[in-house]
C-alpha cells in the first residue's frame, strides 16, 4: 500500500490541508516557506494529522520543526510513505 | 440534541471522566441538560454510571456509560473512539476524575505520589492530547479541567494532590494558548470544600473557615463547567474559575 504513494498524491493532500488552514491556492508552491505562508507549528501539526490519516506516515514534532519550505515537507512525506 | 436552537457549535458530544458520582455526576447531568450527548466515564462504579445515564435519559437527555481507567495510557483512545462512533466528535472534555492519597510528605510512599499525579494530572494530559486533535480540526472545543484551591493554596498532608492540581492549572494555561486560534478553549475550575465522598472526613473546622459558611455542592461546580462549555464562553480561555464560597479570597 505505502509503496504506491506518488508525489502528486502527496502534493494534493498537503496542498488541500494547507489551503484549509489559510494560504490561498496560488501561494502554494514548493519554494514557498512556511514562514511567508504564515503557517506555524500548530498548523503543521494539523497537516501532519491529515498526512497520517491519508498515508499512515507519522511526523513527529522534531521532523516538522526542521521543515522550512513546502517542498521540504513534500519530500519528507513522500520519502516516509514509500520507504 | 446538540443542534438545539441557539447553539453555534458543530454536532458532537461531551466526555466527563469520573462521572459515576459526585462532582462528575453533576457535571454530566448539567451538560446533558444543555443538549450535549454525554459519555459518563467510570473506572469501577458501573452501577453508579448506569444510574447517572438512566437519570439523564429520564430527563430527556442522551448519555452512555463509558468504562475506562484514565491512568491506563490506552484509555484515552478507547474512550474517544467509543464516543466518536456513537455520537460524533468529542467537543467538550471535562477532566474530572481525581483521587487523593493523603499523608505528610515525610511519610509519603512513592505509590501514593504516583497514583495521585497519574490520576489527577497525567490522565488529563493524555485525554487532552487526544481531544485537541479533533477539536482543532472542528474549529470548536471546550476543555475544562477540574483543579482545586489546594495547589495554589497549601494544605498540609496533600503535597501530592497539591502538586498535581497546581500542575493541572499550569497545563491548562499553556494548552489554552496553543489552541486558542482554533476556537478551542481550555479552562480550569477550582472547587474549594465540596460535599462529596472524596471530602468525607474533613474536620468541621474547615467549614468554619469558609466565608459562605457552607460546603459547596457538586451543582455549584457543575454550573461553572456549564458556563465554560457554553458557546457564550468562547472568549474565556486559560483561566481558572474558583468556586469555593470565598475560602481562598
Amino acid at each position: 500500500m505505502a509503496t504506491t504513494v506518488t508525489a502528486d498524491q502527496v502534493e494534493k493532500v498537503v496542498y488541500d490541508a494547507l489551503a484549509e488552514i489559510g494560504p490561498s491556492r496560488d501561494q502554494l508552491k514548493r519554494e514557498a516557506t512556511f514562514e511567508e505562508l504564515d503557517v506555524d507549528s500548530l498548523d503543521l501539526a494539523e497537516v501532519s494529522q491529515v498526512v497520517e490519516e491519508e498515508f499512515g506516515v507519522t511526523l513527529k514534532g522534531d521532523d516538522v520543526e526542521n521543515l522550512k519550505t513546502v517542498g521540504d515537507a513534500l519530500d519528507l512525506i513522500l520519502q516516509r510513505a514509500t520507504s | 440534541m446538540s443542534d438545539a436552537p441557539g447553539n453555534g457549535h458543530p454536532e458532537g458530544c461531551a466526555l466527563v471522566t469520573g462521572a459515576s458520582r459526585g462532582i462528575g455526576e453533576a457535571i454530566a447531568t448539567a451538560l446533558a441538560a444543555e443538549g450535549w450527548p454525554v459519555g459518563v466515564n467510570f473506572r469501577s462504579d458501573e452501577q453508579g454510571a448506569d444510574r447517572v445515564v438512566a437519570a439523564i435519559e429520564a430527563a430527556g437527555g442522551t448519555a452512555v456509560a463509558a468504562p475506562g481507567d484514565v491512568t491506563d495510557p490506552a484509555t484515552a483512545d478507547a474512550l474517544f473512539t467509543q464516543l466518536e462512533e456513537r455520537f460524533g466528535p468529542v467537543l467538550v472534555l471535562v477532566n474530572n476524575a481525581g483521587t487523593r492519597a493523603d499523608g505528610l510528605t515525610v511519610q509519603m510512599e512513592d505509590d501514593a505520589w504516583q497514583l495521585v499525579v497519574e490520576t489527577n494530572l497525567s490522565a488529563a494530559f493524555r485525554l487532552t492530547r487526544r481531544a485537541v486533535r479533533t477539536m482543532t480540526r472542528q474549529r470548536f472545543g471546550r476543555i475544562i479541567n477540574i483543579a482545586s484551591i489546594v495547589g495554589p493554596k497549601a494544605n498540609a498532608g496533600q503535597a501530592n494532590y497539591a502538586a498535581a492540581k497546581a500542575g493541572l492549572i499550569g497545563f491548562t494555561r499553556t494548552v489554552a494558548v496553543e489552541v486558542a486560534r482554533r476556537g478551542v478553549t481550555v479552562n480550569a475550575v477550582a472547587p474549594g470544600l465540596v460535599d462529596t465522598e472524596l471530602t468525607e472526613g474533613i474536620p468541621s473546622k474547615f467549614l468554619e473557615a469558609v466565608p459562605a459558611r457552607r460546603a459547596g455542592t457538586p451543582e455549584d461546580v457543575a454550573a461553572c463547567v456549564r458556563f465554560l462549555a457554553s458557546d457564550s464562553a468562547g472568549y474565556v480561555t486559560g483561566t481558572t474559575l474558583t468556586v469555593d464560597g470565598g475560602l481562598s479570597a
